[in-house]
């Protein structure tokens, strides 16, 4: 029996060895910062473009804080991790990595030091990254302005925060190396589908994760989430009623509006901004490859293309004040109508006096005009939560650029009148099921609020 | 004579008087050096309306009534000529009443515009003060039988030396104001003024804060009915067809008006005019009849058309174009004024007479157009001025007025007010015109300027009413239309496009061209300064390219070549409370920057430092420490003027970083503020501070619109200065500054 | 008929219940300081406040607003007994043209009555959505800082007062 716990303890041993032997990574040698003239121009502003279609700056930048010098808030479900400073600060940033540890750390997750990082930061998806590409994100970010502010370290849970936790993982879930293009597909189809799966990270939002946070890899781009918004679907499983194009998708990344599906909002919006960066037959690229995701034959696309538009059209308002068509207020779903009642009014109404000055068909004004409700992702999704996120805290541009702006609800409407509403919207405007949780996920985004606002 | 007897009206006579009927002994005496010619040499407005009661009168209660032909705008105007009155005639700024803009009561003082109102009206008053107080110390000398240097005027009495006194509403029943002021007034000595030069509350601003109906939008006369005008989709579409049956039957709608193109909805509440405009927008159809130039190409269309050749200064020996070491253009687009008020107006029509309250800047002007439009006599149609949102210039005043007038019309005896929605007023309003300049400019071997080139590009900066109605808006679209008025050029000094083209700085030989272009795709007039925001723009921020090339410090640069010394005080006064070290090298992405300039070359003085930072991967700018330093002559109102400046630099902010009227062939597509941005309040500076350079006895010089310029070529010098870049085409946006940096 | 809590009083209202708040208040009520600014929730210069809450009035319809307590600039004093908001405003002539500022000092009162100390930064991004075109900004980031003040030392002395 001993010798059968002993034989036990040496595999274990030998097998936690070789784990931690796999595991372990030496530090790179510290070099020192290199000079701005020791990259080539070209490669820098090809490293600019990148590290746009990348959004390295989203989430290494603190609201109001130095571009690249970290500091933002990642939530995962074990705990949160900070984006560090990637500027080229020798002591507080990476001014003294050398390329090859630059590399090391977008193709394995392991920084210069020999630390294994947290897939918070998405090296499953950098690690496909061209050697070229990533010479060109180095040159990029080591010609920044320096930034001298230390790092925040991360709040993970216990044991979870032991870093080997995270070569386990990488055991588990992280498949190293370049992109293979497909030879069956064509180039801008390879390109698209390069910057989506790589640099891009698309799929770290908008494909569902597992139980220990790692993306389900058959399901990818089929519907994730993002600092507490859901990230719809991109492939055959997207809620959009009228089938995502090239264009629309084309239209929706560059300018931020898909006449078809709706105004860019919430955590996309950064990434959006970021895309005006890009070269424009990058954006291209990634809206021909998305459209590939969702494999439909011309006729079945035009078909429903052309029901979702009529459905939209039939139930649109023609103007403000004039009554909508479509089922009355009675149609309201199950939630509006439990309500506690006294003086409950009808989500219609609601629609009526505080949506329908814009949401009318040749409603709001050129950057601010509303997609057609029924066409919105938002409202067609699978749950409420982005409706809602957008009802309580509207839609706003940056500070001094033109954009669309949505005024929020957050203090106009009680729980219940935005409950009637989301109801109203939901089953008025979209052919989908009624909605269930709203009132649940509505009080849920209220407390996240609450706590956020708190925080110095 | 004429011009005497229309400027005032026998009702006030009669007031003034407190009834009697009393001849002066002065009376005679006036009138004669009135109709010797003296009226030219009166001071201020007095020249437009020469009898003291068109401007003050005194009743038996106390009460004092000053009447000015100028309007608050929300400049603090009504405060600063009420301290004029109060100063001069020796009483309690309370006990006054101040009448504005209105052409049944008041002197007819054209515009509120231009910086003007002190030196015209502020003038006009302190020397009319004079001029009555000077009177009832006469008639006070003349009831105790003392020589008038044995008494004088405190506190709303004559008190005579030996201890008696009269308070002048004792002495009114012996005053008659009807009669002409006189060319030279004893002002009092300005070191004995008591309420000029000291900040004084304004007297609008606590029933503004408490809910009083201090706004012609909050007017709401019995059986008023509600107007909303639906315009056209663009400048060159025109009414095709009609159908107003889905109108007509919705609740409230009384009626809807239609001449020609020009379309308009009357419902008893505010809403239903809303609604029923949206309906009628639904229900009209358009044609299209012309298109808008390419925005992309804007500036190189304007310089292709047709130009007028203005030669504003021509200094020293002829110009040699090749001569120049440095040379550049700016550019800036139309501008708006953005009123955060969208116009508003409310007429009545009745018994043959229109009655229309309106916050015009003009209110005689606007009657004369509107009785063009409507075919009446001026002396049919009455306006008085009411407070609307700032206005900045010419915006939509006047035009609201004109659909209320027209309206009003269609429906005698009722009460019409007219509110334009946001997208109108964005969509519709005369904007500032864009402008190009092109400056060339050489150093002599000491680093001075030795010659100087500057050509500006611009259409005329006035199509305000006053003549045929063509320039107000509903005219041109009824069924019969009126024509827009040919444009002339403002002529210097004040000017229109030239405003502040002519460098305040000494150089021996400069030279420049206005290229007037009459021709306006776009519609424009008046705003805040003028071609001044541009022309000042440009030279400052070329002073700046100029110092760098003679290695000079921006600031002594300047003062270099000022010889004004109350140009060089105010430039050294903003530099030294700026904390201004010459040739200072400030940390990576941090810039400074200086703008001088004397707006019209005749009216304040006004400098302007600031720093910022420039954020290099995104180009967004965050404003700092500013820091202004204001000459306006002798101050009536120090806050009033620190008021003032301050708002300029922000404004002047606004406009520099973010503000650009858009358009496509068909519209104009800035119209909201989604499309076009302002400043919000986390972009505002870390601090604005103006410091006022009293002058007593010095003239009143205007300063509403001296802080445009320099504040703005004050940033565009800090971002230079941050990155290196010199960007001369406005707005200043984060794009055009991070496409200047480069990666 | 609707019946509407403005400034501490039951208001019968007769408007179709989809009327936005704002034109209730100025054309049935003769309540002038709410102001038409934009009538797209992008201005402020309609801001009141409901439960605390500032709002935009001219999205609100009045249908919504039963059993709330609705707070105008007429709630918050008179010309002769101004409030603390008010009387920071006419302090530091916070005030050009004046349009926006009824709107401003809602929001102000707004903030004051979650946060009775806000720092700069903080006034600064509350107040972000009320604009300003005269350029009055700066005396109202003075004004709120003068009456958080204000506020403040009046809640100090009520609460000595009750201890």
């Amino acid at each position: 029996m001993w010798r059968f716990v002993i034989g036990v303890i040496v595999v274990l041993a030998v097998a936690f060895g070789g784990f931690y032997a796999w595991a372990w990574h030496g530090e790179i040698a510290p070099i020192g910062r290199p000079a701005v003239t020791a990259f080539d121009p070209a490669v820098i502003a090809q490293g600019a473009k990148l590290a746009a279609i990348g959004n390295c700056a989203v989430c290494h930048t603190t609201a109001g804080g130095r571009p690249y010098a970290g500091g933002f808030p990642v939530e995962t479900p074990f705990g949160t991790v900070y984006g560090t400073n990637i500027t080229p600060d020798t002591k507080t940033g990476i001014g003294n990595w050398s390329e090859a540890a630059f590399r090391r750390a977008l193709r394995e997750g392991v920084n210069r030091q020999g630390d294994h990082l947290y897939p918070a930061f998405p090296y499953d998806h950098f690690t496909k990254a061209t050697n070229n590409d990533i010479a060109a994100l180095y040159a990029f970010l080591m010609t920044r302005t320096p930034v001298d502010q230390r790092n925040r370290p991360p709040d993970i849970v216990f044991p979870l925060n032991w870093r080997l936790f995270a070569a386990a993982w990488k055991l588990l879930f992280l498949e190293e190396g370049e992109y293979r293009p497909d030879p069956a597909q064509d180039e801008q189809w390879n390109r698209g589908a390069y910057l989506v799966a790589g640099l891009g990270h698309c799929g770290a939002c908008h494909t569902p994760r597992n139980f220990l946070g790692a993306e389900q890899d058959d399901k990818a781009l089929s519907g994730g989430e993002g600092e507490g918004w859901h990230a719809p679907a991109l492939n055959a499983a997207s809620p959009a009623p009228v089938p995502w194009s090239a264009d629309q998708f084309y239209a929706y990344l560059r300018h931020g509006f898909a006449r078809e599906h709706g105004h860019v909002a919430g955590p996309m919006q950064p990434v959006v901004r970021d895309l005006q960066r890009a070269d424009d037959a990058d954006v291209h690229a990634i809206a021909a490859y998305l459209v590939s995701l969702n494999k439909l034959e011309a006729a079945e696309r035009q078909q429903r293309s052309k029901a979702a538009l009529e459905f939209a059209d039939s139930r649109a308002l023609k103007a403000p004040g004039a009554s909508a068509n479509g089922p009355a207020p009675g149609a309201e779903s199950g939630e509006a109508r439990a309500g506690p009642v006294g003086y409950a009014i009808g989500g219609s109404q609601i629609f009526a006096g505080a949506c329908a000055t814009c949401h009318h068909q040749g409603g709001g004004l050129p950057l601010s005009r509303p997609v057609e409700l029924g066409l919105s992702t938002a409202v067609n999704n699978p749950g409420p939560r982005n409706l809602l996120h957008i009802i309580l805290n509207g839609i706003h541009p940056p500070l001094g650029e033109r954009g669309a702006i949505m005024p929020g609800f957050s203090g106009a409407l009680t729980d219940q009148q935005i409950v009637a509403v989301v109801s109203y919207v939901r089953a008025h405007f979209s052919q989908r099921p009624p909605w269930t949780d709203i009132a649940s996920v509505l009080k849920s985004i209220r407390q996240n609020a609450q706590a956020r606002t708190e925080k110095p | 004579m004429n011009a005497l007897t229309t400027a005032c009206p026998t009702r006030r006579r009669l007031l003034a008087t407190g009834g009697a009927v009393v001849v002066s002994f002065a009376l005679l005496p006036r009138l004669a050096l009135a109709q010797a010619g003296h009226v030219a040499q009166l001071p201020g407005s007095l020249r437009k309306a020469p009898m003291l009661d068109s401007w003050i009168a005194l009743d038996a209660s106390g009460r004092v009534t000053v009447f000015t032909g100028k309007a608050e705008l929300g400049q603090g105007i009504m405060t600063a000529l009420i301290q004029c009155a109060a100063e001069e005639l020796d009483i309690d700024p309370a006990v006054v009443t101040l009448i504005t803009a209105d052409t049944e009561r008041t002197p007819n003082e054209g515009y509120t515009a231009g910086s003007h109102s002190m030196q015209d009206s502020g003038t006009a008053i302190l020397n009319a003060a004079a001029q009555v107080r000077a009177m009832l110390v006469g008639i006070a000398a003349q009831r105790l039988k003392l020589s008038a240097s044995r008494l004088k005027a405190k506190g709303g009495s004559v008190i005579a030396d030996d201890g008696r006194s009269i308070a002048y509403k004792d002495l009114v029943n012996g005053l008659n104001l009807h009669q002409p002021a006189l060319p030279a007034s004893s002002l009092k000595n300005p070191k004995d003024f008591i309420i000029i030069g000291k900040s004084m509350p304004r007297i609008d601003i606590p029933p503004k804060l408490t809910g009083a109906p201090a706004y012609v939008q909050d007017l709401r006369p019995d059986g008023m009915l509600h107007a909303r005008v639906v315009r056209p989709p663009g400048y060159h579409a025109r009414l095709k067809k009609l159908d107003t049956g889905a109108v007509d039957n919705m609740p409230g709608v009384v009626k809807v008006v239609r001449d020609g193109s020009f379309l308009a909805v009357v419902a008893e509440g505010e809403f239903q005019a809303i609604r029923a405009m949206n309906a009628l927008s639904q229900a009209a159809e358009w044609e299209w009849t012309g298109t808008l130039p390419k925005q992309s190409e804007l500036h190189e269309v304007l310089e292709s058309l047709p130009s007028q050749e203005i030669a504003v200064l021509d200094k020293g020996g002829g110009s040699n174009s090749n001569a120049h070491s440095l040379e550049a253009t700016y550019r800036r687009p139309y501008e708006m004024h953005a009123s955060i008020g969208p116009s508003c107006a409310v007429a009545k029509f009745e018994n043959g007479k229109l009655t229309v309250w309106t916050h015009t800047q003009g209110v005689y002007p606007l009657r004369n157009t509107l009785a063009n439009m409507l075919h009446m006599q001026p002396e049919q149609v009455h306006c008085i001025q009411v407070q609307g949102s700032g206005c900045y210039g010419h915006n939509a005043a006047d035009d609201a007025a004109a659909d209320a007038a027209l309206i009003a019309r269609a429906m005698p005896g009722k009460p019409i007010r007219v509110q334009w929605m946001r997208e109108q007023e964005h969509g519709w309003e005369p904007f500032g015109p864009a402008m190009s300049s092109r400056i060339a400019a050489s150093l002599d071997g000491k680093g001075k300027i030795a010659s100087w080139r500057y050509e500006v590009w611009s259409n005329t900066h006035s199509t305000r009413p006053g003549g045929p109605a063509g320039n107000l808006l509903a005219a041109r679209y009824l069924a019969q239309p009126f024509p827009q008025p040919a444009v002339k050029p403002i002529p210097m000094p004040d000017g229109g496009g030239d405003r502040n083209s002519i460098p305040l700085y000494t150089i021996p030989e400069a030279h420049v061209l206005y290229h007037f272009i009459p021709e306006m795709p776009i519609r424009v007039s008046a705003l805040r300064s003028l071609g001044a925001y541009h022309n000042v723009f440009t030279i400052e921020s070329f002073m700046d390219e100029l110092a760098a090339a003679a290695k000079a410090d921006p600031v002594d640069f300047r003062l270099r070549h000022l010889d004004d010394p109350r140009a060089r005080d105010v430039v050294t006064k903003a530099a030294k409370e700026f904390g201004w070290k010459p040739n200072e090298k400030l940390p990576q992405n941090r810039g400074r920057g200086f703008g001088f300039a004397r707006y019209k070359n005749s009216a304040a003085y006004c400098a302007v430092a600031l720093d910022l930072e420039v954020e290099r991967e995104t180009g967004e700018v965050r404003l700092g420490r500013v820091v202004a330093a204001v000459d306006s002559g002798q101050a009536v109102n120090p806050d009033g003027i620190r008021n003032q400046i301050e708002g300029a630099i922000v404004q002047s902010a606004s406009w520099t970083l973010y503000e650009e009227v858009t358009f496509d062939r068909q519209t104009i597509t800035s119209l909201d503020w989604s499309s076009f941005p302002m400043i919000r309040f986390p972009a505002l500076p870390e601090s604005v501070t103006v410091h006022v350079i009293d002058r007593p006895g010095e003239k009143f010089l205007g300063t509403g619109e001296a802080g445009q310029g320099p504040a703005a070529a004050a940033i565009a010098n800090a971002v230079a200065n941050a990155t290196g870049k010199r960007i001369r085409d406005l707005p200043l946006t984060a794009a055009r500054i991070k496409a200047a940096i480069g990666v | 008929m609707t019946v509407l809590h403005v400034n501490g009083k039951p208001q019968q209202v007769d408007a179709d219940p989809e009327t936005p708040l704002l034109y209730v208040l100025r054309d049935h009520l003769k309540l002038n300081a709410a102001k038409f600014g934009c009538g797209l929730g992008q201005c402020g210069a309609c801001t009141v406040l409901v439960d605390h809450e500032p709002v935009f009035s001219c999205l609100l319809p009045i249908s919504v607003l039963d059993g709330r307590y609705i707070r105008t600039v007429e709630g918050l004093g008179t010309a002769d007994r101004p409030g603390p908001v008010q009387r920071a405003f006419i302090d530091e002539q916070a005030a050009q043209c004046g349009y926006c500022i009824p709107g401003m000092m809602m929001r102000a009162q707004g903030l004051l009555e979650h946060n009775a100390s806000p720092t700069d930064a903080e006034i600064r991004n509350y107040m972000a959505p009320n604009l300003c075109r005269c350029g009055t900004q700066m005396r109202i980031l003075r004004a709120v800082r003068r009456a958080a003040k204000a506020m403040s030392a009046t809640n100090e002395i009520t609460r000595r007062a009750k201890a």
